[in-house]
């Protein structure tokens, strides 16, 4: 083969392969994209109904709560305007404490309840995951902004 | 006084390399050789103060001189020795500095150990070598110097991250790091012959011995990361398709691209632009893990403290070198392909395809790891891609890429006949197939067509490349040895058929469970029998941990205990799980202790991992490999 025919074959296959595996690949793609949906957005009914989402916010002081000798356990999230309820069923990573930013996904179930399939972890404990970090900044400073007028939107 | 002489010697490296970046690119320009001969003093001058700041950073980690903020931050006083050493490099200003020794390393080495090259290329190499340098040194000086002074000094430190109190994870990151930049090394070549407009097939045989070790370091670096993560982070995945794993991946993908590539230019003079685009492919991508890890702009689990202004600097840097390459590559690269050509069955056109399938592989990868950070821009909300998207899509050019490969190894350069061809790898092909349905369904009880395609792959990979070591071995006298390189080539394909294996069992029958578990109860995983004797309290030389010891028995039957640890860090108060393994060839039990659920229960997550050894022992193979393709080079050089 001449050189310029190498060249030809060598970007022809490239492109076909990409295409083939992009082409097969688009529809893995959609299944497995999940969002981050902040916790208000989800109180208010703003999520994917029919598939797996992210959530993240802080657990709030004394909602863990499990059943004496069983891996269920139901908690709470905020992000500091709106609480969610979350039940999980498993083994939790180290840094998941009260207080603490969290990360969960999984899907809405029955009663506004979050059903998390997975909980993340974290390797260092001053790390926040940005998304968690920029939603919970936005309410913060909303509430600062409007001290002491705080509305029940989230009983929704 | 250490810390201000480790800043200084900083300061003398970034001069020196100022040196060693211009003036031998001016001298090869000019084809002077008094400024060419700077080159090598300038580069062992950089070596001599990099390694003198690097070692007083190391003394302030074992003085415990918490007047520093960098060590104040990442060590405490009880921390054991040697993780104050590896403590050096475990957050960002740290690893930057080792970074930048390892670089002054291999411009080092590459200033010695290149007798038989051409002074200009070396003085160009050099130079390349010695402009990377700059932007790191700039990088360490301007944004992350690791010397700030912590005024007043601390009591104690607030201790390094318990998550890398740990061997693994103590020589992790030199070896990835070894890797990284020596791709460097590769890129500085390419750039040098793109200058000068010259490329030979000498000059491939001089790059390639370089860029080969880099990719078996980087090989082992990423292995031993993944085995870390397994029995570190707690709960036996071992890989996960994070960014920051993708970020060390998409190097390695390239830079194997690059190591075939590299051997069609060395033997043929063929694909020249090609191997020039993908050397610098390669060290851009590390670039950009480098940028994905300390930007922090990507969700990540392994993220650790980040900070953007670092980010943006790096992305700079990136985008000057990208850049710059690119555009020379544009001007240059178009002239220099010959015009040998090669029929449709020969090694070239196996190689091609190889090429293709790693830079597919690599774009997909890359796509699903930049996803996130597209789709906001295009403010279509915070997404996250899930493993199993990477499974499917790393799959498709994977399948084929490692079908391929044992075809290819018997393939001959420029043209191969159909009927010799034939006759060599029915066997293999018949034989592989028989494995690929036998060997699940003896030993594990049942197959699927995954499981087929995965058992035959590796067989397959196994046997074809065993057939040209075995034949060497069993040859009579007289007749050709096998060449080093050639068993490398087979020895580095044997390790991935043997990951290949490991990949291909564990995902099918590794078997994960949590459960609640009490004292003296005992719980069923995988056919064995599990059963927690005690949870007790234990301590350790900087934490406290509760402790449980279970019993792993077969059929009533002892087999192994292991102790699962939940472990307390005094100084940083958060609780650590330390898996309890009991690994064997060809199974891992793993249990790994949870929370304490009340009423005398825990939380336990119980493994069973077959030939999950098999991944990162093949991983190690096929860095071996790549040793010793390499160990042949300097003897057959001297030979001549």
């Amino acid at each position: 083969m001449k050189p310029r025919q190498q060249r030809m074959l060598a970007v022809g296959l490239a492109v076909a392969g990409v295409a083939v595996a992009a082409a097969l690949t688009l529809r893995a793609f959609e299944d497995n994209m999940m969002f981050f949906v902040e916790i208000s957005d989800v109180i208010a009914g703003e999520y994917p109904s029919e598939r797996n989402f992210r959530i993240g916010g802080l657990v709030v002081a004394d909602s863990v709560e499990r059943q004496d000798g069983s891996l269920d356990l139901h908690f709470r999230v905020t992000d500091m305007r709106c609480e969610l309820d979350v039940v999980y069923s498993g083994v939790l990573p180290d840094l998941f404490r009260e207080g603490q930013g969290v990360v969960a996904h999984g899907r809405m179930g029955d009663n506004d309840v979050f059903v998390a399939d997975k909980i993340l972890a974290k390797h260092d404990e001053n790390y926040m995951a940005p998304e968690v970090a920029e939603s919970l900044g936005k309410h913060v400073q909303d509430q600062t902004a409007s001290l002491g007028a705080r509305t029940v939107e989230c009983e929704a | 006084m250490i810390p201000e002489i480790g800043q200084f010697a900083l300061i003398l490296a970034l001069i020196l390399a100022v040196c060693q970046g211009v003036l031998p690119l001016i001298g090869a320009h000019r084809n002077d050789a008094a400024l060419m001969s700077v080159a090598r003093t300038a580069t062992f001058g950089q070596l001599f103060f990099v390694a003198i700041s690097f070692a007083c950073l190391t003394i302030a980690f074992l003085n415990d001189d918490f007047s520093v903020l960098y060590v104040a931050n990442h060590s405490q006083l009880a921390l054991p020795t040697p993780y104050k050493v590896s403590a050096v490099w475990s957050a960002h200003e740290g690893s930057l500095l080792m970074w930048i020794l390892i670089l002054a390393g291999w411009t080092a080495a590459v200033a010695k150990f290149s007798s038989g090259v051409p002074d200009r290329l070396i003085a160009r190499v050099i130079g390349v070598l010695g402009l990377l340098s700059v932007g790191f040194l700039l990088f360490a000086l301007l944004t992350s110097n690791p010397f700030d002074r912590l005024v007043p000094a601390a009591m104690d430190g607030a201790d390094l991250n318990p998550l890398l109190q740990d061997p693994g994870l103590a020589i992790h990151p030199p070896l990835l790091y070894i890797g990284y930049v020596g791709f460097s090394v590769a890129f500085a070549f390419a750039i040098a012959a793109m200058i000068s407009g010259d490329l030979d097939q000498n000059w491939a045989r001089w790059t390639r011995p370089w860029t080969v070790v880099a990719w078996a370091f980087l090989t082992m670096g990423i292995a031993l990361g993944s085995w870390w993560a397994y029995y570190e982070l707690g709960w036996g995945g071992w890989w996960f398709w994070d960014p920051v794993e993708n970020a060390s991946f998409m190097p390695w993908l390239m830079g194997t691209a690059l190591i075939h590539s590299l051997a069609v230019t060395e033997r043929r003079g063929l694909f020249k632009s090609w191997t020039l685009l993908l050397a610098i492919s390669a060290f851009s991508l590390s670039l950009l893990g480098t940028f994905l890890v300390r930007s922090g702009i990507i969700v990540s689990v392994h993220a650790f403290a980040t900070d953007p202004t670092r980010g943006f600097f790096i992305l700079a840097f990136l985008a000057i070198v990208v850049i710059g390459a690119l555009v020379l590559y544009a001007w240059r690269a178009p002239g220099l392909d010959s015009a040998a050509g090669f029929s449709a069955l020969s090694r070239e056109t196996f190689l091609l395809l190889n090429n293709v399938l790693l830079v597919v592989a690599t774009t997909l990868v890359l796509l699903g790891t930049l996803a996130p950070l597209i789709v906001e821009m295009l403010n279509g909300g915070k997404i996250s891609i899930g493993p199993p998207w990477f499974e499917i899509a790393f799959l498709i050019p994977m399948i084929p890429l490692v079908l391929l490969l044992g075809v290819g190894m018997h393939t001959a350069w420029r043209q191969q006949n159909v009927g010799p061809w034939m006759k060599l790898l029915k066997f293999p092909a018949i034989a592989a197939l028989l494995i690929g349905v036998i060997l699940p369904l003896l030993f594990y009880g049942r197959v699927s067509l995954m499981l087929i395609v995965g058992c035959f792959a590796a067989a397959w990979i196994v046997i074809t490349s065993l057939i040209q070591p075995v034949r060497s071995w069993r040859r009579k006298e007289g007749a050709t040895a096998i060449t080093r390189s050639a068993l490398g080539m087979s020895i580095a394909h044997l390790g991935m058929g043997l990951f290949v294996i490991g990949v291909t069992i564990v995902s099918a029958f590794g078997v994960e469970s949590d459960r609640a578990m009490r004292v003296g109860e005992t719980l069923d995983v995988a056919g064995l029998e599990f059963e927690l004797r005690d949870v007790r309290q234990v301590q350790g030389p900087n934490f406290t941990a509760i402790e449980g010891v279970v019993e792993i028995r077969r059929d009533g039957e002892f087999v192994a205990n292991v102790r699962p640890q939940k472990r307390q860090y005094l100084v940083q108060k958060n609780w650590m799980t330390e898996a309890g393994i009991h690994p064997t060839w060809n199974k891992d039990l793993f249990v790994a202790l949870g929370d304490q659920l009340g009423d005398g229960a825990w939380s336990v997550r119980i493994q069973y991992k077959p030939m999950i050894r098999f991944i990162w022992i093949g991983a190690f193979v096929m860095a071996l490999g790549g040793f010793i393709a390499i160990s042949g080079r300097r003897s057959r050089r001297t030979d001549k």
